[in-house]
């Protein structure tokens, strides 16, 4: 049975998609599935740092589709997860050099020995963002709960239900319990009302990804931190398990809200 | 000083999830339907003298505004009535004119 092809995407830059890929990446291969993470970002790469791959890059993306190298000679091995590879973005290339057929081309290749062939696409709605939801089967939006990465958001759905996908799943990522809790953020419920598509995922806003990302170790290679146990939930999800949401957003009694209250300086 | 009022929990931008939502959901309408705040003001001004042959409205408080829910964008319009309209104004003709009107924005 051929892999799937999951595209993450947001619209938006700078709210996840790149720590959504490698972590829901390394939680799939957890749990032993074969996975391809491909960067589909070219003249600005990023996937291989937040793996902490980046010094074992010989081919990239480019020089497969242009013929330089073979597809298994491009792919980096993570020494951690036998099961997860990398392939790179080109990072002195432009979005121009890869176009739809040759990305199509590419992750039916990656199907046929992967289960998950997850793409890492450009922020943005030109050429890099086309490139990499053609070849998807899904796709996730990523967003953050403010009004610019949700209104970005809703014009990616827009574009992705345009173009025959079936309909994406939102991740709601960077969520702040405790402003959610004040009214000051936007919750899950406020933001799943205005995109009105299913929801597989709520990460919520933790410093551990800054440091795992300092260090090049995504926090999903543990399940010991909130925001690594959220993108577990997710590979779960994909995989077809009934996971539960947790309700970060939800008042937990008196004790809470009097903690906020003196937090809130 | 503030923390008075925040054990009262009523800081005037306690609410902005509310805000940024409503906010949000008239703009995505606007996005999506491509209708401009401009052509809201026209198309309110058109509605305020075509609804003013009729029933006399208060025309300053007339309210035009698109919205966006999940079940699509929705253009909504509050006009307070001041008055009724006599009947006797109307001629039969235009008395059975706007009831076709009406069915015909519905369709």
């Amino acid at each position: 049975m051929p892999g799937r092809v999951i595209t993450i995407t947001s619209g938006k830059g700078g709210v996840g998609k790149t720590t959504a890929t490698a972590n829901i990446g390394v939680a799939l291969a957890r749990r032993g599935q074969r996975v391809a993470c491909v960067d589909a970002d070219i003249g600005l790469r990023n996937l291989d740092v937040v793996l902490g791959l980046e010094n074992r890059i010989v081919y990239d993306l480019v020089d497969v589709v242009e013929g330089r190298a073979r597809l298994r000679q491009a792919l980096i091995k993570d020494k951690r997860l036998p099961e997860l590879v990398l392939l790179p973005a080109a990072q002195t290339r432009e979005k121009s050099a890869v176009s739809e057929k040759q990305m199509i081309k590419l992750c039916d290749d990656l199907k046929k020995e992967f289960d998950f062939v997850l793409v890492d696409s450009p922020a943005g709605i030109e050429l890099g963002f086309k490139n990499s939801l053609a070849p998807a089967d899904e796709v996730i939006i990523v967003v953050t709960p403010e009004v610019s990465a949700v209104r970005d958001a809703d014009r990616v759905i827009g574009l992705t239900e345009a173009s025959e996908k079936r309909s994406p799943k939102l991740i709601i990522n960077r969520l702040r319990p405790a402003m959610v809790r004040r009214r000051e953020m936007m919750d899950t419920a406020d933001v799943l009302e205005i995109l009105a598509i299913e929801l597989i995922g709520i990460v919520p806003e933790d410093e551990t990804i800054i440091t795992s990302t300092n260090k090049g170790q995504p926090v999903a290679l543990e399940d010991r931190t909130a925001a690594g146990a959220a993108f577990t939930r997710i590979a779960q999800r994909l995989l077809g398990e009934n996971v539960p949401f947790q309700a970060f957003d939800h008042s937990e009694g008196w004790l809470n809200r009097l903690t906020d209250l003196f937090r809130k300086q | 000083m503030n923390f008075l009022s925040r054990i009262l929990n009523r800081q005037p931008d306690q609410d902005s999830a509310e805000v940024a939502k409503r906010r949000l959901q008239l703009v995505l309408a606007q996005d999506r339907t491509n209708i401009s705040p401009e052509t809201l003001n026209v198309l309110k001004d058109e509605m305020i003298g075509v609804i003013s042959k009729y029933v006399e409205i208060d025309r300053a408080r007339v309210e035009v505004s698109m919205t966006h829910t999940n079940r699509g964008e929705h253009l909504i319009a509050n006009i307070p009535v001041v008055g009724a309209c006599a009947p006797t104004r109307l001629t039969p003709e235009r008395r059975r004119a706007p009831a076709r009107r009406t069915r015909g924005a519905r369709a």
